[in-house]
């Protein structure tokens, strides 16, 4: 038969993937774990482990074949499992330190597990707590520091906002001082990094470390996580410099549609060779440490001299529904978050524009109603008090509650440092200057705690 | 892809990209009948200076699959001083038509 795609087209898959590095950037595989729940600890975590063994022994093994058989890159594969919390609270005793033992017991077992299957990350470690504490949810948030602190792979989370059910300030106030001791007890805070706070939270999020097995999700479900910043950057820088931006949506439009089509591709093929059922495909520009892989640098390209200089929130708004659109033209599985990221440790444009000022708390702040998930991979100063963590959590919340968008605050205090000086973690987490925040304390706002109320949903002024 | 003729076939595309210079066919060509790979179309143009060739392989009665031919392709690449790459032809129909 004769070739039926041209040259040009051949050749643009070829830069796409070579040159531009667009990847599947994840191939999450949600587990549900509730049919394990025993009123018998050990007994439970038995069944957890035998669930996990059989479901993912050739998870990794297949996906990687998948890498082989299309030739795009699949960089991480990971678990995801039903909120512990729900998993757990059959199995506890009512004896607080027992069961605060019980939850990071569990988390160990699950850390042995992820690593005898052999994923990068199992996500799930959390709670939806969005209008009230139970027991097992106090109980694993208050074991999250030594949960996260004492284990690898593990990725913990908590909702505590919805736009239904308002924001539960009960748990803001509480996680502040949670996500201080998960970053003081682990080297160089890094353990906060493996914890997100959520509004909205979504059940089919194939992207660390806020993914989850929802409940109304399916036994087994393969979600798959794609990106490609480079793509979409080039394909902007090599737009004309006075091209208007209803042109630019279109173009970028049509880049995603175009990545998404093979990423569902991919992803169809490797749940059929599972035999799973495939969910969704999350179409999220998810930058990495590589120069070439900023959403900052997509923002300048589209005629910004810095991100986070004004009209930064309209090219990010441009970006994030142009993805969108793209994204859910190619595919009736597009899910998860699907936008663009800007985790700021993690992206060397964003990065560079802290350093130099350019980017502030506040900014990011305005960039997040329009960016696809929120506050992420902010390095703050080690002194924060944790009210003004708590109280940087409940404006984010708002954010998404208000919007009925998902928001998400991912804040690592590095004990130590101040604002302004550069902290390093290598890898794939980056390097980052630590974010001014205001002086003015939030105490007696938090200190309130109780439950902001659910927002009206018309008189929408 | 509903034609009668692609059924039974495993089709992939070779990408060949660089410096335009004689020979380049003939080494290629070489290395797919020695793997047992049949060509079934091949098109090729100079893009922005560049050489770029597109071929349609089948790979049904090929000595190995794609996942070891990739790097066996790149490692050609290396030898004849151009990117040579191999991609499963779905791919492209997936990006390139709705």
């Amino acid at each position: 038969m004769p070739l039926n795609v041209s040259l040009e087209e051949i050749y643009e898959t070829y830069r796409m993937t070579e040159k531009e590095h667009f990847d599947i950037r994840a191939v999450t595989l949600g587990i549900n774990l509730l049919p394990c729940t025993s009123d018998n600890f050990s007994q439970l975590c038995k069944r957890v482990e035998k669930k996990i063994f059989t479901t993912a022994r050739q998870f990794v093994k297949r996906a990687e074949k998948m890498d082989a058989r299309f030739g795009i890159p699949i960089i991480n594969k990971r678990l995801t499992i039903t909120p512990a919390a729900l998993v757990l609270s059959g199995a506890l005793t009512g004896a607080a330190a027992e069961d605060r033992k019980r939850v990071v017991d569990f988390a160990k077992l699950l850390d042995h597990c992820a690593q005898e299957v052999g994923v990068d990350f199992l996500g799930g470690f959390g709670a939806l707590s969005e209008k009230g504490l139970t027991y097992a949810d106090q109980t694993l948030i208050d074991a999250i520091p030594e949960a996260l602190g004492s284990t690898e792979k593990i990725c913990g989370f908590i909702n505590l906002a919805s736009s239904k059910a308002g924001i539960n300030m009960r748990g803001v106030a509480k996680i502040g001082g949670i996500i201080r001791d998960l970053a003081f007890k682990s080297e160089n805070a890094i353990g906060a990094a493996k914890f997100v706070v959520f509004a909205n939270a979504v059940s089919d999020n194939p992207f660390m470390a806020g993914g989850f097995h929802g409940i109304q999700e399916a036994d087994n479900v393969l979600n798959i996580g794609i990106s490609g910043p480079g793509v979409v950057r080039r394909t902007v820088e090599a737009a004309p410099r006075d091209l208007p931006l209803d042109e630019i949506a279109e173009i970028i439009k049509k880049t995603a549609f175009k990545i998404t089509r093979a990423g569902e591709l991919v992803g169809q093929e490797l749940a059929r060779d599972l035999g799973v059922r495939f969910g969704s495909l999350d179409l999220s520009l998810a930058p990495t440490t590589a120069v070439g892989d900023s959403v900052g640098r997509i923002l300048e390209a589209m005629g910004l001299e810095r991100v986070g200089t004004h009209g930064s929130t309209a090219a990010l708004a441009l970006l994030t529904d142009a993805i969108k659109k793209g994204g859910l033209m190619a595919s009736s599985h597009i899910g998860g978050l699907s936008g663009a990221f800007v985790p700021v440790s993690e992206d060397v444009g964003l990065s560079e524009a802290v350093k130099i000022g350019a980017l502030t708390i506040d900014k990011l702040e305005a960039m997040t109603t329009v960016c696809s998930v929120g506050l992420d991979m902010i390095p703050v100063p080690g002194d924060t008090k944790t009210t003004t963590i708590s109280a940087i959590i409940a404006d984010e919340l708002a954010i998404g509650m208000m919007n009925n968008k998902t928001t998400a605050v991912r804040l690592i205090p590095v004990p130590g440092k101040k604002a302004g000086e550069m902290v390093s973690w290598g890898g794939l987490l980056g390097e980052a200057y630590i974010v001014p925040l205001h002086q003015e304390n939030s105490d007696y706002f938090i200190w309130r705690k109780g439950q902001i109320p659910a927002p009206v949903t018309s008189f929408r002024n | 892809m509903d034609d009668d003729s692609s059924k039974n076939k495993d089709l992939a595309v070779v990408l060949v990209v660089g410096k335009d210079r004689s020979g380049i066919v003939a080494q290629v060509s070489d290395f797919l009948w020695k793997e047992e790979i049949n060509i079934e179309d091949i098109s090729q143009k100079i893009m922005q200076g560049i050489f770029v060739m597109a071929m349609l392989v089948d790979l049904a009665n090929a000595r190995s699959d794609l996942g070891v031919l990739a790097p066996k392709f790149e490692k050609l690449g290396e030898k004849i001083g151009l990117s040579v790459q191999i991609q499963h032809h779905q791919i492209f129909e997936a990006m390139h038509r709705v």
